[in-house]
């Protein structure tokens, strides 16, 4: 069977809290995406209400973009330290 | 008619395609293993990997797509980026490790590497097909779609010409060609697309947009109208005439008039005023009973089509002006969102054996526009309505994380943590593009260069009211978006054919040489369906087939590799069951789907389900089988055989 990695892979004992962290930074983020589903599917004209001058929508837009990268950073942030700590 | 063919854009075109033609035949020399072939050798660095992710998922439908959307219909267009880009969490939470831990060559490796099952070999490798060609014909049907204004050739040339560049990057040189393919054209789009926006910014807001004083835009006239006692219709410009049945012809009992000047048909949009009626200039393409086309009275070459879009009002700080100026980003969405801009409404009109298809103003105020509601139906919404938008962005937010083509990238890196940090630069890189195409979409709304007959166009002609060494530079990117998303598709699609089902499935036993050429091979069949299905597809939406690809891939795949990695109790049985339920269940709603139905020619109220996207159905029901088959087959487990005969 010609399954497996391409490359070698070494052993990673930090597999299993980033496994953990994934899925709890998952629903975290999932929850934020469901909010912006939320308001459009019950209520779209609260996307209308302006914060700063703009309205909402573009806010919340934005913000869904944003906090990605932003997660996704302190992700990384996270695992590489995990991955420095158990694979010594 | 609207644009015209660039020397500069052709030439910039073809440095581009004869570059990585070389390059590809360069890389080709040094590529002579499987792990070469189909995974770059595993050693590609992580941030060249994400750039390639990049180059990779943003195709012609997130450039020209998303851009034209927005430009058409305001916040619901930049709603599809919003799912794409929430899409590439679930890829680097849940998924991006495990797969590069599991698999090899292709997708089908990660979800099989547990089980060494004929069924999940099959049905994945079928899986991978069907979705690589659902991705593949918008792609190709879009190369067709830019090569005929841009270099002056028939749709059939830019298919052919994709399809063999791209065939020959991909027989050449596998991932490796195609990851630098994917790497340039990713980094091109990015630094031009802000070149771009940072030009829209520059220029500002303008009721009249006369693109940086170069073309003056052309200005709708309206015209005032009384009914006389004998029913005719008195005109303020007199040398305007209607028709004696202007009130009962079909023109007539849409709103419309058809006014005849020196011989030449307008069609104008009725509205009833307290002095009588007032009449507003539209744009019409007409096919006529003989055949002939005609557009807004004249022929294609006649230019009176005009480029649309314009600011009605401009409101700043509670005054009306007619132009602004230069804006920050946050001052120009503030700006549109408190003014007021026209969009554009269509209605076709039959008249005896002619179709006219009329295109006439909506103004539309600028904080409707930058919220959802354009084009979904939001607010009063049914709860058909409401099922088919949350539908929708699930399969956005699904979709991309179980897109073969996408997961066979992870491969290409030498560690997980590699596989981890490419994710992270795609996310950075998309979610820019994504931030970008809402200013060069609105950018386009703005500054009168849509063509409204084709949206699709909308980036590339901002580009051009800048100047035609920007527009060259944006459609050479515009072909490299489509050529760097189908040699990934093409790898993808020829790692099933020759990896999962010759070499795996049916046990051909092939040797390392022997799956490099077997690749080869198939990339060069799978380039030669794809041509064909880009040319017979000509005229289909690009973005509907796009919106399939990724309802399919969220059902059928998604399920199967969320669950292996988090469910003990998963068997191989239940992990094909899902593929396969997934699969039918997607492409079987689709078919019966409303949208369908007028593809069919059939009236969408007779289909037999009211919502258009499948994948909240789909997806809880390929989770559902994969469970249920899973639990009815543990005995398998407990007994030792959870693997099936090899």
């Amino acid at each position: 069977m010609g399954h497996g990695p391409a490359v070698k892979l070494g052993k990673d004992n930090a597999s299993p809290y980033k496994t953990r962290l994934g899925i709890n930074m998952f629903i975290f983020y999932t929850l934020f995406y469901v909010g912006f589903i939320a308001i459009n599917a019950v209520k779209p004209s609260l996307f209308e209400m302006t914060f700063g001058g703009l309205n909402l929508a573009v806010i919340y837009g934005i913000g869904l973009i944003v906090f990605a990268f932003i997660l996704a950073l302190i992700y990384n942030s996270l695992c590489t330290k995990a991955e420095l700590r158990m694979n010594k | 008619m609207i644009y015209a063919q660039s020397p500069l854009a052709i030439g910039l075109f073809s440095c581009f395609v004869l570059f990585v033609v070389g390059l590809s035949f360069y890389l080709g020399r040094r590529t002579t293993s499987a792990s070469g072939y189909y995974a770059a050798g595993g050693n590609i660095h992580w941030f060249t990997n994400g750039i390639a992710f990049a180059g990779d998922y943003l195709s012609a439908a997130s450039f020209l797509g998303i851009c034209g959307m927005i430009a058409t219909a305001g916040y619901d267009g930049w709603m599809y980026a919003v799912g794409y880009l929430a899409g590439w969490m679930v890829a680097l939470f849940l998924v991006a490790e495990p797969m590069k831990r599991l698999g090899k060559f292709t997708f089908t490796d990660a979800l099989d590497s547990k089980f060494n099952s004929k069924s999940i070999q099959l049905m994945a490798a079928i899986s991978t097909l069907v979705v690589s060609v659902f991705y593949l014909i918008p792609q190709m049907v879009g190369a067709g779609t830019l090569v005929t204004p841009l270099l002056g050739l028939p749709h059939a040339a830019g298919v052919v010409i994709v399809g063999v560049v791209v065939t020959i990057i991909v027989a050449t040189a596998g991932m490796a060609s195609t990851t630098y393919v994917q790497f340039m054209k990713g980094g091109l789009l990015l630094i031009f697309s802000t070149i771009l926006v940072i030009a829209v910014l520059n220029r500002g807001l303008s009721t009249t947009p006369d693109q940086g004083g170069t073309k003056p835009y052309h200005d709708f006239v309206t015209l005032q109208a009384t009914v006389a006692d004998d029913g005719s219709l008195q005109l303020s410009d007199p040398s305007f005439v209607a028709t004696a049945d202007w009130k009962t012809s079909t023109f007539g009992e849409a709103s419309f008039v058809k006014l005849s000047k020196d011989g030449v048909d307008s069609i104008w949009k009725m509205t009833e005023v307290a002095t009588g009626l007032e009449l507003e200039e539209t744009l019409y393409k007409a096919e006529l009973a003989g055949g002939a086309v005609v557009y807004n009275g004249g022929t294609a070459e006649d230019g009176k089509f005009f480029a649309v879009g314009h600011m009605k009002e401009i409101i700043v700080n509670g005054e009306t002006v007619t132009q602004t100026g230069a804006l920050g980003p946050f001052a120009f969405l503030q700006t549109v969102q408190n003014s007021n801009i026209v969009l554009w409404g269509s209605k076709i009109i039959k008249d005896g054996e002619s179709s006219y298809t009329v295109y006439y103003q909506k103004p539309t105020l600028g904080s409707k526009i930058l919220r959802p509601g354009m084009k979904f139906k939001v607010d009063n919404a049914t709860a058909s309505e409401k099922f088919n938008f949350i539908s929708l962005m699930l399969a956005l937010f699904c979709g991309t994380a179980a897109l073969p083509h996408i997961l066979i990238r992870y491969y290409t890196v030498p560690s997980q943590a590699a596989a981890r940090k490419s994710t992270i630069v795609a996310i950075a890189a998309i979610g820019f593009f994504y931030l970008l195409t809402l200013f060069m979409g609105i950018g386009a709304m703005t500054n009168g260069v849509i063509n409204i007959m084709d949206n699709n166009m909308s980036a590339p002609l901002l580009a051009l009211s800048f100047g035609v060494v920007l527009f060259a530079i944006i459609s050479s990117i515009a072909f490299a978006t489509v050529l760097g998303t189908v040699a990934g598709l093409i790898v993808a699609a020829s790692g099933a054919v020759a990896h999962d089902l010759m070499d795996n499935f049916l046990g051909m036993n092939m040797t390392d040489k022997g799956k490099v050429m077997a690749g080869k091979l198939a990339a060069c069949v799978v380039g030669g369906i794809a041509i064909y299905l880009g040319i017979v597809f000509e005229g289909m939406n690009v973005s509907f087939l796009v919106g399939w690809a990724f309802a399919l891939a969220a059902s059928a795949n998604l399920p199967a590799i969320l669950m292996l990695l988090f469910w003990d109790k998963t068997t191989a049985r239940g992990v094909a069951s899902s593929i396969g339920v997934g699969l039918v269940s997607a492409m079987g709603l689709i078919l019966i789907s409303p949208d369908m139905y007028i593809r069919y020619g059939l009236l969408p109220t007779d289909a037999p389900i009211s919502f258009n996207s499948p994948a909240l159905i789909s997806i809880p029901l390929s989770f559902l089988t994969l469970v249920i088959v899973s639990l009815l087959t543990q005995k398998d487990v407990n007994r030792g055989h959870a693997t099936e005969a090899a």
